[in-house]
């Protein structure tokens, strides 16, 4: 017997391309942002998200029905797109923003990502749960609070129940793990020990390239992702200092007493 | 000194002969150079050079500081734990006696120290990083280490021409680092860059993973300064691209593995860093794809091509099983004989990624494809993790078992044929097995002709040495390739210099031996019989 659409379940991942955590950050000289002059790749919660519903699908099997993956971004954020779709996402969805526009902030994002699935069909949003280079760590529970839905935040397991249309998540909290049960539709954010992602094969690279971008503007959905928040100023963290060598104890209390530490 | 006769049987070392033929006055047994293996007349060699005492250490503690003399004799009485880092080498396979370290800050305490040497005879023994791999690192008995690690400042850059000059001591990756916010790399690339010298990569003419774009230290070093065997400085340390004038002297002491000279200094020629990398890990059905697969990576990727690395299935499951970075899934290499990662550095993203692209397509979708599969790495983070299990087999091998190594030039074709000829040779000699040699492997540079040989083994023994020793040698002159491509020769293989160099090359390199050298103190016993 096929499995009722009813029980089938669309997956939206929202991925982010980010500055590459592995670059080093440098502040521009107008002290305005970073310097994006550097390797970008997709944001690493972003990545586990993919990684995340591509693994849903191999438990699942055919109960997925679909894994779309959506970017909101400038031109180049379309490669990020590529490769979440090389992971093994079905199709993607850039809505495109001129280059020179300003990042768009979480609850730009969030709206966008509300007015989107008002569009499609969607059961379950898997998405990082922060990104990288803005650290903001509100879109998820914005989207969710937005569409009155459940939210999962910070998963480090998950498990979905088609047939009972809920899932079972582990949450990292503060010293240790909490588990709770939601009903779909549901909105998960991501932590580090969701899964490791495995890497894009040259198969699935160039299949990837085959299958459906769509690009939309945020006119299109009717969304204004005007900045709310005005940056004032960038500034890099006061240079470490490099330790000393010395010779003897002695010496060093004397060093230690001179920078005002006192035994109590 | 009586009691013994010299036979000229044309085996020997001349030096050697002519100084323990002033020592033999009588003639009542024979000594051959084959007897000297007798550890009973290795006092004969003990004679003819002084082991450092105590009174020669109270002399360099005149022209260093404390801290720069290690000694376990009186009345430095260093514990012997410490000595062993210098006694030992990478792969704890040679181990030398040395009673005394000498870490040198300057050129000319190098130099004060080498005159004090000669003078007395004392041998001594250079020492980068100790990271060689044919023991020329080690002492053969209690020669003098001289190591190099305190001499490790950068004396200057040249962020236009690119031009680096460094002391012999700096570590390869702290120079690395050094050039890169100058948009600068080093030319020179290998899996021991953490603890390998700039000194000791010139010492052993290193190749790594940056020959293929970057050519050999012979065309990238641009200037020396090395401390001769009397102590002189020859100070060659010019930063010209181009100087026809006369011998080019420094090019004799790259890959000299420090029997000529102590190299203090390196003037180096650092490439502009790429703008763009990529990299991605091949999985090929069979061994005999490779060469296909090299000319048609050659001609579809032409200028950006960087390197193309060649790992067999049971050297890419060694890196895989010791943690050395991730690759493909099971699936993905099933029914894969040997795997190959290429690099790509050019000037411009978009440009190389799409001809890398086109390429892998071309490859994915030929009718008879050369692969079975691969990945891509796309993200920084995933493009060293691909390097990793390429660079880091020789570290896995050493976490497996004991190695014996084997770094050879032979022609492309043959690098399969080597590894399983090696390998039924063993099992005829019942060897192959847990007891014994655990795997037999191969991987290296393709584009170099140069593959690694490894056979690693529970422990290392006598029975595994014979059977590889002088098979090995013999199957690589088989081919008329080189017994040693980029390791150097060390004392590993002093007695198999003879399968790649002719009589006529070995002569003359140790007339310039005796030249440069005629007490012979530098580094003894290295390179040359
Ligand atoms: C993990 C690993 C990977 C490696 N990969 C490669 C590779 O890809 N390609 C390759 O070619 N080699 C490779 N090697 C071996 C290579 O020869 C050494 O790593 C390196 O070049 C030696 O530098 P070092 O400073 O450690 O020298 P040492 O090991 O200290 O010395 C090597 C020789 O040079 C002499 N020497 C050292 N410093 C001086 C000096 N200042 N003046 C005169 N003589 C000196 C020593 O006497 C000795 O004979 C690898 C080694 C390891 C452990």
């Amino acid at each position: 017997m096929r499995p009722t659409s009813a029980r089938l379940l669309n997956i939206l991942v929202p991925v982010k391309r980010a500055v590459d955590y592995a670059v080093k950050i440098r502040v521009n000289p107008q002290q305005t942002g970073v310097d994006l002059n550097v390797k970008h790749s997709m944001n690493p919660f972003d990545e586990i998200a993919v990684e995340e519903a591509v693994q849903l699908r191999k438990r699942l099997k055919d109960a997925v029905q679909s894994i779309k993956v959506v970017t909101i971004g400038p031109p180049k954020a379309s490669e990020t797109l590529r490769t979440a779709l090389a992971m093994g996402a079905d199709s993607a969805i850039h809505i495109e923003i001129p280059e020179a526009d300003p990042a768009p902030e979480p609850l730009g994002v969030a709206r966008a990502l509300a007015k989107l699935i008002e569009r499609e069909k969607v059961d379950l949003v898997i998405m990082g749960k922060q990104a990288i280079d803005d650290d903001a760590g509100q879109t998820g529970q914005m989207l969710a609070g937005l569409l009155d839905w459940p939210q999962a935040t910070f998963a480090s397991k998950l498990d979905v129940d088609p047939e009972a249309k809920s899932a079972t998540v582990l949450r990292e909290v503060d010293g240790g793990s909490e588990e709770i049960k939601c009903r779909l539709p549901l909105v998960v954010t991501t932590d580090l020990r969701l899964n490791e992602p495995h890497y894009a094969t040259l198969p699935n690279i160039m299949k990837a390239k085959k299958k459906p971008l769509e690009k939309l503007t945020p006119a299109d959905l009717s969304v204004d992702l005007t900045p709310r928040l005005e940056t004032i100023k960038v500034t890099e963290p006061p240079a470490r200092i490099g330790g000393g060598k010395v010779a003897n104890v002695d010496e060093l209390v004397a060093k230690l007493k001179e920078a005002g530490f006192t035994a109590a | 000194m009586r009691g013994v006769r010299l036979v000229d049987d044309g085996h020997w070392d001349l030096l050697l002969f002519a100084r323990l033929h002033r020592l033999a006055q009588s003639s009542i047994c024979r000594v051959t150079r084959d007897s000297l293996l007798n550890p009973g007349l290795m006092w004969l060699l003990r004679r003819a050079y002084t082991s450092v005492a105590p009174k020669h250490v109270q002399y360099f503690q005149t022209i260093l500081p404390p801290h720069a003399v290690l000694s376990s004799l009186p009345p430095h009485n260093t514990p012997s734990e410490d000595l062993t880092p210098f006694n030992t080498d990478w792969m704890q396979k040679y181990r030398g006696q040395a009673s005394t370290v000498l870490k040198p800050k300057t050129t000319q305490q190098v130099s004060d120290i080498v005159r004090y040497c000669s003078e007395h005879t004392i041998p001594i023994v250079p020492q980068g990083g100790n990271t060689g791999l044919v023991g020329g690192s080690i002492p053969l008995r209690d020669e003098l280490v001289v190591s190099l690690a305190n001499m490790n400042s950068v004396r200057s850059f040249d962020p236009v021409s690119g031009i680096l000059v460094a002391d012999a001591g700096c570590i390869l990756q702290s120079l690395t680092d050094y050039v890169a916010p100058y948009n600068h790399i080093m030319p020179i690339d290998l899996g021991a860059k953490g603890s390998c010298h700039i000194g000791g990569n010139v010492a052993t003419n290193a190749g790594g993973l940056r020959l293929l774009r970057y050519g050999s230290l012979h065309g990238s070093v641009l200037g020396l300064e090395v401390v001769l065997p009397d102590g002189t400085i020859l100070d060659q340390l010019t930063s010209l691209r181009k100087d026809n004038t006369g011998y080019d002297l420094k090019q004799l002491f790259i890959g000299a593995e420090g029997t000529l000279g102590i190299i203090t200094a390196v003037s180096i020629l650092t490439p502009p860093s790429p703008q763009a990398s990529n990299n991605v890990i091949l999985a090929l059905p069979h061994f005999d794809n490779v060469l296909p697969l090299y000319r048609t990576v050659k001609r579809q990727l032409s200028e950006i091509l960087s390197a193309f690395e060649f790992i067999d299935r049971t050297a890419y499951e060694l890196a895989v099983k010791h943690g050395q970075g991730r690759g493909l899934s099971e699936d993905e290499i099933a029914g894969a004989e040997c795997f190959v990662l290429v690099e790509t550095s050019g000037g411009r993203r978009e440009h190389d990624e799409e001809k890398l692209t086109d390429l892998l397509g071309d490859l994915l979708e030929a009718e008879k494809p050369l692969i079975n599969t691969g990945v891509l790495s796309q993200n920084p983070a995933q493009f060293s993790s691909l390097w990793a299990l390429r660079e880091g087999v020789t570290e896995a091998v050493s976490k497996e078992g004991k190695a014996y190594k084997y770094d050879i030039s032979i022609p492309l074709a043959s690098f399969k044929e080597v590894v399983d000829t090696t390998r039924e040779h063993l099992r005829s000699k019942g060897l192959l097995g847990e007891h014994a040699v655990k795997h037999v492997l191969g991987y290296g540079h393709v584009g170099d002709g140069n593959l690694h040989l490894n056979v690693c083994a529970a422990e290392y023994t006598q029975e595994i040495q014979d059977a590889l020793e002088p098979f090995v040698y013999e199957l690589v002159a088989s081919y008329r390739g080189s017994v040693s491509a980029e390791h150097g020769i060390g004392s590993m293989k002093t007695h198999a210099l003879h399968y790649s160099k002719n009589d006529t090359s070995i002569a003359w390199m140790k007339k310039i031996k005796t030249l440069f050298d005629p007490k012979g103190i530098m580094n003894p016993g290295k390179v040359l019989e």
